[in-house]
């Protein structure tokens, strides 16, 4: 809707930001206005968090958030997830206003209590399914529960946690617990995956193993993601774009009185060999497994 | 060499012993009074002899009673723990319903919370002359004593540990796909069962100080009546073995409950 959105960012921004927008999403006016921030502003009070933010974001995209702490990175992710509201300005997704309420189109991994310690690790996925299929109690029986089980079992096995299905959270090490809680996300198919500093609790060996786990998933399902992080250089692995977030004006005697906005938004071409190579894999995959997909239903249509 | 007495703990047989050492040298301590007041005067009622509370046990436990035929101590015992229970239980749903409503529901919360603070803050015993007056010097009175007495304490402690479930649970639900009720029922409701026992465990003391409160005032049997009964013929050696009975009733009950939460929400006891 609004296309000349520059137009009314303040010069200053302009000359901060470099040439924004990765080659690969010129041309498709609709990709590329998936998700738009039209001078999108936060204020508690007189503390003013974010201010103005004015860009889009392509379906697809890997979105890395970096910034100090207080930066507002944190704060743009709980508007996108719909529990915060901004003060001013709009968050589209798909040109309608973002619902500010947590929804199935927005699916959401945090740092930590992502998952529900008093439900296994197979009935931690299904209760996204069995929410769908129940009205009240939220709870599936019989012949309905065992196929959802079953599809429980498929998101597993993406996230490589089948070996664990009938595990309780406070079983799993720091990473499986993430893996689960990918689990959770991804059996809802969400349109936006959102990270809140996902991987800040775990080991770094560890983390290497999740992020090519999220760059499959990413890969593998089309996903548009939202990564809050504090580790810059994780950052500019996983993402096709980073935003720094910063504020532009400072008074010293006044530090609340201007927010953050997007100081840089970078394109990330530097892991791209690495991306490429694990999206031919996920692709491989993929054929593999619709063949297997093939003998599961045949084998479900003579049960 | 020389440890630190903080960092001295005792091993498994030397943690048993001196649990039990306590209980030896009270006994010891009771036995060698009552000796000493019996070497006086062999008819002193207020320290009994180990012997004559065994009469008594014999008497009041294994003997039917003359006037009516009955076991009067398993009597007393059976009613005093249906009232117990049944109370109990009335405020454990209450505290359940209602602590959970106003923790999960903004709208619930403002609603019911400052009633149920002003209400927990009326002394029980003050309302007990209005519940004999309204409910008669029945069963009921009795119940609804332990319920008012302890419903506000369950309730504010229901609420509090359901708002301690971390609000990333509740968003993640929504961004599952649940409702209100189904966030209640899926996610709250199963984490707040094993609390609530842990809140029924904390009220234990206090309903059973209840109890045998409205037993003492308005009864014709129970544990409280009995012991408030022959307190009338200095009968310490009913009194003491009743009291010993009670305790350990009570501590049965708790028992009952942690294993009753262990082995349902092993999730839940992850840290001990």
């Amino acid at each position: 809707m609004t296309k000349a959105q520059t137009d009314v960012l303040p010069e200053s921004m302009l000359e901060a930001m470099p040439e924004a927008r990765p080659d690969a999403t010129q041309g498709q006016a609709d990709a590329a206005q998936f998700i738009e921030l039209d001078r999108l502003s936060k204020s508690y009070g007189d503390n003013h968090v974010l201010e103005e933010l004015s860009t889009s974001v392509a379906r697809n995209e890997f979105v890395t958030l970096v910034g100090t702490s207080g930066c507002g990175k944190s704060t743009f992710l709980k508007i996108l997830l719909g529990i915060e509201t901004s003060t001013s300005g709009q968050l589209r997704i798909e040109g309608v206003p973002v619902h500010p309420e947590p929804s199935p189109d927005r699916g959401i991994v945090f740092q930590r209590y992502s998952v529900f310690p008093h439900l296994n690790v197979r009935q931690n996925v299904a209760l996204g399914r069995e929410f769908d299929r129940t009205r009240i109690f939220g709870r599936q029986f019989g012949a309905a529960r065992r196929e959802t089980l079953a599809e429980a079992d498929h998101w597993l096995e993406a996230v490589g946690l089948i070996a664990s299905a009938e595990k309780y959270p406070h079983e799993l090490s720091g990473g499986m617990q993430q893996r689960l809680a990918l689990a959770q996300a991804l059996l809802k198919q969400p349109q936006v995956l959102l990270l809140d500093e996902p991987f800040g609790a775990l080991d770094p060996g560890i983390r290497k193993d999740m992020y090519e786990l999220v760059l499959r998933l990413w890969s593998g399902h089309k996903l548009t993601v939202f990564m809050v992080t504090h580790d810059l250089s994780e950052g500019f692995y996983l993402g096709t774009r980073l935003w720094v977030f910063d504020k532009i004006r400072h008074d010293p005697h006044a530090p609340q009185l201007y927010g953050s906005t997007i100081t840089y938004d970078l394109p990330v071409h530097v892991a791209d060999s690495e991306r490429q190579r694990i999206a031919d894999e996920v692709a491989e995959q993929q054929h593999e497994a619709g063949e297997v997909d093939e003998v599961g239903k045949e084998e479900h249509a003579h049960a | 060499m020389s440890r630190r007495w903080v960092n001295a703990h005792p091993g498994r047989a030397l943690k048993v012993a001196l649990g039990l050492l306590p209980f030896a040298c009270l006994l010891l301590l009771y036995q060698v009074q009552s000796d000493a007041r019996k070497a006086e005067n062999p008819n002193d009622k207020l320290l009994p002899s180990f012997t004559e509370m065994q009469a008594a046990i014999d008497r009041m436990a294994f003997t039917p009673s003359k006037r009516t035929g009955e076991y009067l101590m398993w009597r007393d015992t059976s009613s005093s723990l249906t009232r117990l229970v049944t109370g109990i239980a009335i405020a454990a749903l209450l505290g359940l319903t209602f602590g959970l409503l106003a923790a999960a529901l903004p709208m619930a919360d403002a609603f019911s919370m400052p009633l149920v603070t002003a209400i927990s803050l009326i002394p029980p015993m003050a309302v007990l002359p209005i519940l004999f007056i309204v409910f008669g010097l029945g069963e009921l009175s009795k119940v609804v004593l332990i319920v008012v007495g302890i419903a506000p304490f369950i309730i504010r402690e229901i609420y509090l540990r359901t708002k301690e479930i971390p609000v990333e649970q509740l968003i993640k639900a929504q961004t599952l796909g649940a409702n209100s009720a189904q966030v209640v029922a899926r996610v709250l409701l199963p984490q707040v069962a094993p609390r609530l026992i842990g809140a029924v465990r904390l009220s234990l003391g206090a309903a059973w100080l209840f109890l045998i409160a409205a037993e003492a005032i308005a009864s014709t049997d129970g544990l409280g009546y009995r012991i408030f009964l022959v307190r009338r013929y200095l009968s310490m050696d009913v009194i003491l073995p009743y009291v010993v009975w009670i305790t350990l009733l009570a501590f049965l009950l708790d028992r009952g409950l942690i294993i009753l939460s262990r082995r349902f929400f092993p999730w839940y006891h992850t840290n001990d």
